[in-house]
């Protein structure tokens, strides 16, 4: 989100989900939208079939690959070179939105002449994507009337994630697709309420709506509002938390429905760090693997025992509605924090998560618009800053949220750890269709466990020859970090040398093997790529 | 600009949009024309005929699924001739299947048995033949029953139409013609990916879901409105609950986007995490490192960490104190959390999972 907010001035899905069935081009990277967002990956294949182009970017042969145009296999972590290369093919061909770009945008001539060296066949000899495909690539989507970019974590789990992101962004704006219908830069987040958790400033370097808490006029108005002194320092990100725990600095840490223990990479040394901790506190539906370490859990409601809303992944509030009652003496996580913090000394007091979101209207200018009773007819897309207000369905209309585009003339580099004699395939991990995040509901669904039982290795099939492995044999997957077994499965959707594995599954915990190195801008690990060998179990 | 045009219909002038349907045109002036196969935003493919209707200078009667209006068209829906027909057909689907409404999940909502019931049929007057397929349980969430398939192949258009799964599809021809996967698999040995748009789109009892079955009967059910709690696309759907029990998960096109109506299969066939037995029920606490968890209070538990949280940061200052909100709660909780832990606490150290 850090690449989008730094380009365009906000850091969200620009456009809309049903957008993406009525555009003439889809560009899709590093996103198994069938698998992963199911209902937009039927819109993108319904868009195919009414006659939109494709264009799959993605080292896996993902089931997208079939509907699309071109598809370009890159090596992974080579995105950045792949785009310059679009880039470099657009600019040098004058097919790029001139009036867009001189009227719209700063910094071209900077991207221009960085652009200049990365030719189809340099970025060829890079990325392995044929110079022909990638030409072809770059002119179909020049030439595209409206043209919407999708992405996932297959960008932004790469220790240059953020140069990705503003990779996808210098291509969207160089062919004037941003600000348009049907057009746009658009991550698609993996969970029901990413957006909203940021939106809600779930972040340490910012308050509700992205206002810097460094800013000390935003700061003193909230001070204002919660009747409190607030720290001017911004706080540690995840990764950053767990280090200082290592490190004895933290001590305390209040962990609401996440579960580290298993989602974080290279998990032996996450062990480590949490288990120094003087306080633990994990409310969770289950007694997950990092409630198990905690001193203290709280059993709390799931989604369908409570009232509330999520914001979706085009920035969406929908409302969450109380199904059926919660167990034992579970309670929401709402109440749940509130009983601490007036045992703490700081009264918090609400009635229902109505009355919550009353306040959040109150301090959040792009919810000021919305409310209980306007999310009754159905959601709305922030922002929406007044109650006569519509909601907002795409971003960056006519003028950017920060004033002008900026273009990011952006080097390649490589990813941090790639196979070598001792370890020489390459891993990246994600999600299955089936699962979802570290399995602590998905794996106690009986249908779904029916149809995807177990953790599995995806290898491509000349690499299960040359180690003599049948589909379905237990294979040993080691990294520098840790090594776990699983059944293979032989599909071409792996490139030669390269292997999928999934995270879901507590007892295979794939993230034994990751590579903790992180993208110094997001803080986000690099889950797509790290080095292991793989042998018969 | 849509080009308007005039039809007469029931003996009545309404305006109509070129392009559009003699039943969409219907149903626009509140006219009801019964359909089966009929599935909004699919193809429209005139299989099962009971939308017929009496269109003059037409040589026979004409299915308004698939007559586009024209200009000065004059149409009637409710004509003896055009209830006579519909009678035959839904005899003739009636007679041809295993129609037993006593056993059937759909009773009360099948669309075949509302059809007999507005038409007043008492009995078809042709033998019942069931065709004798074999049950489809292969697996734990869609159960087929093809004996109650009227073959309007809303589910083969559900299938690749809508969510382009392209699984299912018709095979064989005439009596012996069949709806299913290819080679005539059972779900579970097809790459079929249990999205269960099938399920929702059946107008009888042919595809139903396996949960559900004996868990409750439609009229029982309450609906829920709400929204799924999986992945950041944020579909609505209903749940439908029995007993403080959800018993199955429906799309619903009524809420239009972002889903309009259609779920996955983690979705539909994901939430059996929320009645599981494995759920925590009493605050625990682990009073001393390495001892077990002993169940508390809410009073003690919240004690337990007021103090405790007091302590380190009178000790060691606010910065000593972490927070991990969650992309999986509401907005409304997100909320509370960063507050407590800036103005409560007094530090920023608050971050999520959105990294990972």
């Amino acid at each position: 989100m850090a690449g989008l907010a730094a380009t365009f001035g906000s850091g969200a899905m620009t456009n809309s989900i049903d957008e993406i069935e009525y555009t003439d081009l889809i560009l899709a990277t590093g996103t198994n939208t069938t698998e992963n967002h199911p209902v937009i990956g039927a819109k993108v294949k319904r868009a195919t079939k009414r006659g939109a182009k494709l264009i799959v970017i993605d080292p896996r042969e993902i089931d997208l690959v079939k509907y699309a145009d071109i598809w370009l296999q890159q090596k992974p972590g080579t995105d950045v070179a792949v785009i310059n290369g679009m880039l470099n093919v657009i600019i040098s061909e004058g097919l790029y939105a001139k009036e867009y770009v001189k009227d719209r945008t700063e910094g071209f001539d900077t991207l221009k002449k960085m652009v200049e060296k990365y030719t189809p066949e340099k970025v060829e000899k890079i990325s392995g994507v044929p110079a022909d495909d990638l030409k072809k690539a770059a002119r179909m989507y020049a030439k595209a009337d409206r043209a919407s970019i999708l992405y996932a974590m297959g960008i932004t789990q790469h220790i240059s994630g953020t140069d990705n992101v503003k990779s996808m962004a210098n291509l969207s704006m160089l062919c004037g697709n941003v600000g348009i219908e049907g057009g746009g830069v658009n991550p698609l987040r993996g969970q029901n309420n990413v957006q909203g958790a940021c939106d809600m400033g779930g972040l340490p370097n910012v308050y509700p709506a992205y206002q810097q808490v460094a800013n000390e006029d935003v700061r003193k108005k909230f001070e204002g509002f919660w009747n409190a002194q607030l720290s001017p320092k911004p706080g540690l990100t995840i990764m950053e938390m767990m280090e200082a725990a290592g490190k004895g600095t933290i001590k305390a840490i209040y962990i609401m429905g996440e579960n580290p223990m298993l989602s974080d990479p290279d998990l032996q040394h996450v062990k480590k760090e949490l288990q120094k901790l003087d306080l633990m506190i994990v409310q969770d539906l289950f007694l997950t693997e990092t409630a198990q370490l905690a001193d203290v859990v709280l059993p709390v409601a799931s989604f369908a025992e409570k009232d509330g809303t999520f914001s979706n992944t085009e920035r969406r509030v929908q409302r969450v509605r109380k199904a059926v009652e919660a167990p034992g003496e579970s309670k929401t996580d709402w109440e749940v924090i509130c009983g601490i913090a007036n045992k703490f000394g700081y009264p918090m007091n609400y009635a229902s998560a109505k009355e919550i979101f009353e306040e959040v209207a109150k301090v959040t200018p792009s919810y000021a618009g919305i409310s209980y009773e306007r999310l009754e007819k159905g959601g709305i897309q922030w922002p929406c800053p007044t109650p006569e207000h519509q909601g907002t369905k795409f971003l960056h209309k006519d003028k950017f949220s920060r004033g002008l585009g900026l273009f990011s003339a952006i080097e390649y580099i490589e990813p941090n750890e790639l196979p070598d004699k001792q370890y020489p395939f390459l891993l990246s991990t994600g999600r299955v269709l089936y699962h979802y995040h570290t399995g602590t509901m998905t794996t106690r669904a009986e249908g779904l466990t029916e149809r995807y039982p177990e953790s599995l290795v995806e290898i491509n099939p000349a690499d299960a020859d040359k180690l003599k492995i049948a589909d379905g044999q237990k294979v040993k997957v080691t990294s520098r970090r840790g090594s776990v077994e699983a059944k293979a499965t032989i599909t071409r959707k792996s490139a030669p040398g390269s292997i999928f594995m999934n995270f879901h599954f507590a007892d295979t915990s794939v993230n034994l093997l990751t590579n903790p190195a992180l993208d110094p801008i997001g803080k986000i690990p690099e889950y797509k790529v790290c080095a292991v060998k793989v042998e018969a179990a | 600009m849509e080009k308007k045009i005039s039809i007469k219909l029931d003996g009545k002038d309404v305006e109509a949009t070129a392009g559009q349907t003699v039943l969409e045109c219907a149903r626009e002036n509140g006219i009801f024309i019964p359909t089966l196969c009929h599935y909004a935003k699919t193809t429209n493919v005139g299989a099962c005929r009971v939308c017929v209707v009496e269109q003059e200078g037409a040589r026979s009667l004409v299915a308004a699924c698939c007559m586009p209006v024209s200009p000065n068209m004059v149409v009637r829906t409710n004509t003896p001739a055009v209830r006579a027909a519909q009678k035959m057909i839904i005899e003739l689907l009636w007679a041809s299947g295993d129609h037993n409404c006593l056993m059937c999940e759909q009773n009360g909502q099948c669309e075949l048995q509302n059809l007999v019931y507005w038409l007043k049929i008492d009995q078809p007057r042709f033998e019942i033949k069931a065709p004798g397929y074999a049950l489809d349980e292969s697996n734990k969430m869609i159960t087929r029953d093809l004996n109650k398939c009227i073959l309007c192949g809303r589910c083969v258009r559900a299938c690749n139409e809508i969510q382009v799964n392209e699984v299912l599809d018709f095979a064989k021809r005439s009596y012996r013609a069949k709806v299913g996967p290819a080679f005539d698999a059972d779900y579970i040995d097809s790459n079929c990916f249990f999205c269960g748009e099938c399920v929702q789109v059946c107008p009888t009892g042919a595809i139903t879901f396996k949960q559900a079955k004996f868990a409750g009967r439609p009229w029982e059910l309450n609906k829920v409105r709400t929204t799924c709690t999986y992945c950041g696309v944020g579909c609505q759907m209903d749940l439908y609950t029995k007993d403080n029990k959800i018993i199955k998960v429906m799309g619903n096109r009524e809420y239009g986007q972002p889903n309009e109506g259609s779920l996955c299969v983690k979705g539909r066939f994901g939430m059996d995490f929320v009645a599981h037995p494995d759920r925590l029920k009493k605050p625990l606490i682990r009073y001393k490192k390495n001892e077990d968890f002993k169940e508390a209070t809410w009073d003690e538990a919240f004690t337990f960490i007021a103090d405790k949280l007091s302590k380190i940061k009178k000790e060691n200052g606010a910065d000593s104190i972490a927070g991990l909100s969650s992309a999986r709660c509401t907005n409304e909780e997100n909320y509370l959390f960063q507050k407590f832990m800036r103005a409560g606490i007094g530090t920023n150290n608050v971050d999520h999972c959105a990294r990972l």
